[in-house]
């Protein structure tokens, strides 16, 4: 350092300012694998592909990201014209809208600054916004009140997520923050971890029932974990993300219970809370099952559940719209979270404004009731064929075995590797199930996910896949998959 | 040393136990309805885990007052083993750097704002009829209409069925198809590439190479943003590293916009302050940049300088000599340039003209060019546009390490994209209707309109302010704000003190109680002791703007005579 500084009196110094060396150390450590090396390579490949280059595929399956319009979903009537209403308000004028979406529009834009989502909303959110998503979460959970108050919205969950564990990281060496997360996770909690200096405690999910939560593992886990860290906060994300299980109400009781033992703050992500789709499977909100235990836990526990427009069978992503709820929080540190939201001034209003037609879509004595309740029926349907077919076609194959797709979006089976084939991965440098992950993309032209991007047991391998591909495609995703896969483990036998 | 450090972590530290920070509009009149709450939320015990947690740095002990005074509060609700039962969360076990954040813009004043909006509409009486928000630059809340244009092909962006409505001109349709096309499936509600979509950001290096006379630029080194914030805020965090002397530090102007101060508080960087010269139209001086460099290379590692031009909050407009010699600053020094344009459009004084700091680096040839590292900022939310509430921008990296690009791109990703619709919304700004498109005209008269509108307003703000006894104010050259110094009587300065506020803090609460106006005082952007200052913007309507400056020059001759003995 100093000697680079000596530099400056004659003439000017080498070397950059900011080098790999001289960065934030904690952000070399983010991973994100959602998005890593595999989807780089998937983008090169469609370039490729667009110059001509000769391959064994026509076209890359991107079935690595939960991004359900790019693969062909279609945004709902409804959502889309009351957007369209707000961002160009003189189609208000215009008698090809129906009623109902000119009233939301109107209203929307009644509580904007100059009547425009060009302007800054509140930073927690817009008032009547946050007002309807309080009234949706009073109605999903049987009459349980919710407060605007608590209500922040968000860009997208992601942003919500990482300011809940930023508020709550402090502490240095065996007094830092530990926060506990399920193995496999999704990586945005990792990640976020790991920008923050945070101490990841992994909890695992039970392959064999399920992918469920063991009330064991969760103490074995923070039991070790508290000879090294001070556990905090405990995440989880129902339905779950990779791995499509939903939780039993009884389950949610027992996190609950241990939550409050464990003197833990509860961060319950919660953002395919509409994509269930096995028989005698239900969703059931933390806040909810919190509420009915009674005022022991209900006046306790600190929660934060999160949604987000994303997903279920709006799958609105690129609106980045979101909310988390808030219960039992400090007011001080409520005081402190509202400044921290300030300071970036809001979350996006068209964002805010699509997420106010999720809580408060149409009614049944509405004339969009009819086309809203259609298409949502057929998204949801649809992807309940597609979870069950997923489901049955992996077992088929040999070396791949596969739970149910309870709920979520994605499927993560797990694959058995050849020896051989781990040999050469690890001859490459690589993990054994990116490598398998990578073989498949440049030989299929399918883009999936290693299961070591979210967390698994050593020694065991996975990837994630998107069940979102139209069913037509997706069965031929899933025989392509089908004829690597025997290829691959014939090749390494 | 006293004036330097003034906004100094330490000092920060200290105020922001203060009842002007937040901890203490926390304890104000706006939170007591929050019932319950208090009840259990005294840390009386940690757990024996927990009491480590607490920071053993002298940031949580500077706060350690608050606690103690807290402690006289009703007893909190017993566990089943009868010991009290503090809650995870609390202010004492919190994130220590995010306490220390504050972001005066919308701070306790705004908050007060807020209530008395909500008890005019109740019927209570006040002496004003409305409250007038002329505390941030939201350019549509004030009555600024939309480019129609740019929301045409929002809503058919929105809406793509509206392509086949002939009521919306060609030129929006290509626009929203061309948009349209390249997102994932046809639609704007697919996640992008997390640096963007490619065609906004072609657009965006098209118009940065327009704007910059010829001088290329790189699509693969533009990064869309969730408004400048985002990119700002981005960039500081890949800078901060190690600990002690050897922490990074970033130089801000003082006066500065207070994200930078509240974004180095939560990532535990050392702010640098310089000081702008007010006598000087707030302009840099180079001396000044070497005292505060000097000064900060025996305690801390100064590795980024971050300058705004124009200016927020004080309206300057930098010229290009002083733009070089930054430059050789910052090359001399071993600096990363942070150039935060987001007001470039918005230029009123004669004799001055924008310019870029990358057009700058480049004219002074490769020695400069190839080696010093930048990175410029820019949005949707102001300008012409005003489009705040989209959250568009983008930022330019140049001679960014590329080991360094590839973490930047990874990090971003984790939030996986820019909201779509302000990305679509840059687009638009960068590459506006062209002469021969049916929209030009109307894009054209629309936009002088506003940017017209927008010098007079700066002039008019500028000169009613300067004929008030005790309001001294340059000139409003560029961006949305006027800076005015104001004298606040000594009678004024000890009651204020008397009641823990900063005397401009108490000078605008008193303002906005008595006249509805909210600004924001001086010392939220930091300024040289002993000195006071308000930030208002010019946005409201003409009309209004000299009705709002009237009132204030009342206010200010009420308040003078009522101090002065």
């Amino acid at each position: 350092m100093s000697q680079q500084h000596a530099a400056v009196n004659g003439g000017l110094p080498n070397g950059k300012v900011l080098t790999l060396e001289s960065m934030n150390p904690n952000v070399k450590k983010v991973e994100y694998a959602v998005r890593g090396p595999i989807v780089q390579r998937a983008v090169q490949l469609e370039k490729e592909l667009r110059e001509g280059a000769k391959k064994p595929f026509t076209e890359v399956i991107r079935a690595n990201i939960g991004d359900a319009h790019a693969m062909g979903q279609k945004p709902i009537t409804f959502l889309r014209q009351v957007l369209a209403l707000c961002a160009y308000p003189d189609l208000l004028e215009d008698n090809k809208f129906p009623e109902d979406a000119k009233q939301r529009a109107r209203r929307i834009l009644g509580a904007c600054g100059g009547q425009s989502i060009g302007a800054y909303s509140a930073s927690p959110g817009i008032e009547c916004v946050r007002q309807d998503v309080a009234r949706y979460i009073e109605k999903r959970d049987g009459g349980i009140p919710s407060n605007p108050d608590n209500i922040y919205l968000s860009t997208g969950a992601s942003d919500a997520i990482v300011t809940m564990l930023k508020l709550m990281i402090c502490g240095e060496g065996a007094g830092r923050t530990g926060v506990m997360i399920s193995i496999p996770q999704y990586p945005l909690y990792s990640a976020a971890l790991a920008d923050l200096g945070a101490v990841q405690i992994n909890y695992y999910l039970d392959e064999d029932k399920c992918w469920s939560l063991d009330l064991k593992e969760l103490k074995r886990a923070v039991d070790e974990a508290r000879k090294h860290c001070n556990p905090r906060a405990i995440c989880i994300i129902n339905p779950g993300n990779p791995t499509g299980q939903v939780q039993s109400r009884e389950c949610i009781e027992e996190v609950i219970r241990f939550a409050k033992e464990e003197h833990l703050f509860l961060m319950a992500d919660e953002v395919y809370q509409d994509n269930v789709y096995a028989d005698g499977c239900k969703f059931h909100s933390f806040k909810k099952v919190l509420f009915e235990m009674g005022p022991e836990y209900s006046s306790t526990v600190e929660l934060a559940s999160f949604h987000s427009t994303s997903k279920c069978y709006m799958g609105e992503c690129g609106f980045r719209g979101g909310y988390m709820e808030i219960i039992n929080m400090d007011p001080e540190v409520k005081a402190q979270l509202t400044k921290l939201v300030s300071v970036r001034l809001c979350p996006p209003v068209p964002g805010q404004a699509l997420l106010d037609l999720v809580v408060n879509p149409p009614q049944s004595d509405e004339p969009s009731h009819g086309t809203f309740i259609k298409e949502r029926s057929a998204v949801l349907a649809a992807l309940a064929e597609k979870a069950r077919m997923t489901g049955e076609m992996f077992n088929t194959i040999p070396g791949i075995t596969c739970n149910p797709v309870q709920g979520a979006m994605y499927t993560f089976p797990r694959i058995s590797l050849p020896q051989k084939a781990i040999d050469k991965a690890k001859e490459e440098g690589k993990v054994p199930d990116m490598y398998y992950c990578m073989r498949l993309l440049e030989e299929e032209g399918i883009c999936l996910v290693p299961g070591s991007g979210f967390g698994q047991r050593e020694g065991t391998y996975h990837f994630r896949m998107t069940i979102l591909p139209p069913a037509e495609k997706l069965k031929i995703v899933l025989e392509k998959i089908k004829t690597f896969h025997l290829r691959f483990i014939k090749e390494f036998s | 040393m006293s004036a330097t450090s003034l906004l100094s972590p330490r000092n920060l530290r200290l105020l922001s136990g203060a009842p002007r920070g937040f901890l203490g509009a926390s304890r104000g009149p706006h939170h007591h309805h929050q019932s319950g709450g208090r009840s259990s939320s005294s840390p009386l015990t940690c757990p024996p885990s927990s009491s480590s947690s607490v920071s053993p740095s002298t940031m949580c002990r500077a706060l350690s007052s608050l606690t103690t005074s807290r402690r006289g509060l009703p007893k909190e609700k017993m566990s089943e083993n009868g010991l009290p039962r503090p809650k995870v969360l609390t202010l004492d076990t919190m994130n220590p750097t995010v306490k220390m954040v504050e972001y005066a813009v919308r701070g306790p004043i705004v908050q007060r704002a807020v209530e008395l909006e909500k008890e005019l509409s109740e019927g209570i009486e006040k002496p004003f009829a409305e409250v007038i928000k002329a505390n941030i630059g939201d350019a549509h809340a004030m009555g600024q209409q939309p480019i129609t244009f740019f929301r045409q092909v929002l809503a058919l962006c929105s809406y793509p069925e509206l392509l086949n409505d002939n009521t919306f001109p060609e030129d929006a349709k290509n626009r929203a198809r061309r948009i349209l096309q390249s997102c994932g499936g046809f639609s704007m509600g697919a996640y992008s590439p997390s640096q963007g979509i490619d065609s906004v950001r072609l657009d965006v290096a098209n118009y940065i190479e327009r704007r910059d006379g010829g001088v290329p630029c790189d699509p693969e080194n533009i990064y869309l943003t969730t408004g400048a914030s985002d990119g700002i805020v981005t960039m500081l965090k890949l800078l901060v590293c190690g600990q002690g002397m050897d922490c990074t530090g970033v130089m801000i102007s003082i006066p500065q916009y207070p994200l930078y101060s509240a974004a180095l508080a939560e990532l535990g960087a050392v702010q640098i302050n310089y000081y702008l010269n007010e006598e000087n139209c707030w302009s840099m001086d180079i001396h000044e940049l070497q005292r505060a460099v000097n000064e900060a290379r025996q305690h801390c590692h100064p590795r980024a300088l971050c300058v705004i031009n124009p200016g927020n909050p004080t309206g300057q407009v930098q010229s290009r000599q002083c733009i070089e010699d930054v430059i050789r600053f910052a090359a001399k020094e071993r600096l990363f340039l942070m150039a935060d344009e987001v007001y470039q459009d918005n230029v009123y004084a004669e004799g001055c003209q924008f310019h870029s700091f990358k057009k700058v680096l480049f004219e002074m040839g490769p020695e400069y060019s190839e080696s010093v590292e930048l990175a410029s900022f820019h949005s949707t939310s102001k300008c012409y546009m005003g489009e705040c509430g989209f959250r568009g921008g983008y930022m330019e990296v140049i001679n960014m390490d590329d080991d360094v690009k590839a973490q930047l791109t990874k990090l971003v990703s984790v939030r996986l994209c820019a909201p779509v619709p302000g990305q679509a919304l840059m687009d638009l700004v960068v590459n506006p209707p062209q002469p021969g498109e049916p929209s030009y005209n109307c894009f054209i008269k629309e936009r002088t309109a506003t940017l017209s509108a927008l010098a007079e307003k700066a002039k008019l703000t500028e000169q009613i302010l300067n004929t008030v006894p005790g309001i001294r104010c340059n000139p409003v050259q560029g961006a949305m704000y006027s800076f005015p110094s104001i004298s606040i009587p000594e009678k004024a300065v000890q009651e204020a003190l008397e009641k823990g506020q900063q005397p401009d803090m108490f000078y605008c609460m008193k303002m906005l109680e008595e006249t509805g106006i909210c600004l924001v005082p001086g010392s939220g952007f930091g300024q040289k002791d002993g000195t006071y200052h308000f930030r208002m913007t010019i946005l409201p309507p003409i009309d209004k703007l000299t009705i709002l400056l009237n009132k204030v020059k009342t206010f200010h001759q009420k308040f003078t005579q009522q101090y002065s003995s």
